[in-house]
């Protein structure tokens, strides 16, 4: 019950800063799950984003049922999901209750001005921690490439791909030129 | 009656829509020409407020309609069912691996998946990049160099690579600080 109780909390504290959505979770993740209480590998992480694209569901909470399941089962993945949904809806329901135009005070945009930097630097300090975790070799290394550079300038071509359609064709591109070797048990 | 629609509304749009964040959207001007429970601007407001709270935007829009359409209970109810889809499916997928992890084609696959992901996050930063520490808008009107670059926001990025490697404390009392140094300096 405790690690229950522990699961829920964690994820709530998650909940309650990741701004900027799914992948700003990365770096929160990686200090608080990967480093502090090891309940999950760096390497797990890279797998459940990799899923949690291309799989239904905002990608927050894939990867909150994932290492929740991994933790303690189907009641710790609940436990996670239901603490990572809990801060984000209590501040929706008081803005829609009371202050609809948040998003237009002046002091709301400079805070979140400032915690864009913020949350860009973290979320490169964990590409740049993560980077020997998934890029191995030079094959790894073209499809890092490929990819990034298709999911970065993707709009902008004629054929837009959706980002699902990369991942999945990664993983297929893995079945038949990759190595293995990926264990992460 | 409205609830139970909301609930399935929002079960659906949790289904559907792949990749998360903006992916949700198409379905909720679906959702908004339907049912009426949100108007578009309701939606873009919904944006910017994503943009300045924790949390998804699929979760925040789900829950502005709960509100709206039957106040907190069912502000709740409608998130929970968008997250459903995401807590059954990844369950089923969990089992799958756990029972074919060791198996050689399924540890090929994450050999690609991984350097996706990486990719996918590296791409996340870009995005995050362009908004908060370069103006192209700006750059475009201009057409001078120094402008395509948001100093400010360079020098507190700097700040905060340094001060990440140096001091030992957990990222969130940067993203404190950043939101302080924001408001101060006028971001």
């Amino acid at each position: 019950m405790n690690e229950i109780l522990d699961l829920y909390l964690t994820f709530m504290r998650i909940g309650a800063v990741n701004f900027g959505g799914g992948y700003a979770m990365l770096p929160l993740l990686e200090e608080d799950l990967a480093k502090k209480k090891g309940w999950v590998t760096r390497e797990e992480l890279l797998d459940y984003f990799a899923i949690g694209q291309c799989t239904p569901g905002l990608i927050a909470l894939n990867v909150s049922t994932f290492i929740g399941n991994k933790k303690k089962g189907v009641a710790g993945a609940l436990a996670a999901t239901l603490g990572f949904l809990t801060c984000p809806v209590i501040i929706i329901l008081i803005i829609a209750m009371f202050m609809k135009n948040f998003a237009d005070y002046e002091i709301v945009q400079h805070a979140f001005a400032g915690i864009r930097v913020c949350v860009c630097v973290l979320i490169i300090q964990a590409v740049l921690r993560l980077w020997k975790k998934a890029v191995v070799d030079r094959t790894t290394l073209i499809l890092y490439l490929v990819i990034f550079f298709l999911a970065v300038f993707g709009k902008h071509l004629i054929f837009a791909v959706p980002t699902a359609v990369l991942v999945i064709a990664s993983g297929v591109f893995g079945v038949f030129f990759g190595k293995g070797g990926g264990e992460s048990k | 009656m409205t609830i139970i629609m909301l609930c399935i509304q929002f079960f659906k749009t949790g289904l559907f829509s792949i990749g998360g964040g903006l992916a949700t959207l198409p379905f909720l001007y679906e959702i908004s020409d339907k049912f009426g429970w949100f108007s578009h601007a309701d939606i873009a407001d919904m944006i910017a407020i994503s943009e300045s709270t924790p949390g998804a935007i699929g979760i925040n829009m789900s829950t502005y309609a709960g509100y709206t359409t039957g106040g907190i209970p069912a502000g709740i109810l409608a998130s929970l069912s968008l997250a459903c889809p995401s807590v059954i499916i990844i369950l089923i997928i969990a089992r799958f691996l756990e029972k074919f992890r060791e198996n050689k084609y399924v540890d090929r696959a994450f050999y690609g998946l991984r350097p996706a992901s990486i990719a996918m996050i590296s791409a996340a930063g870009v995005n995050v990049a362009m908004v908060a520490l370069f103006d192209l808008k700006a750059f475009q009107a201009s057409h001078f160099l120094p402008d395509f670059f948001v100093w400010k926001g360079l020098i507190l990025a700097v700040l905060i690579f340094i001060g990440q490697k140096k001091i030992k404390i957990h990222p969130v009392a940067f993203i404190a600080a950043s939101a302080l140094i924001g408001i101060i300096f006028k971001f």
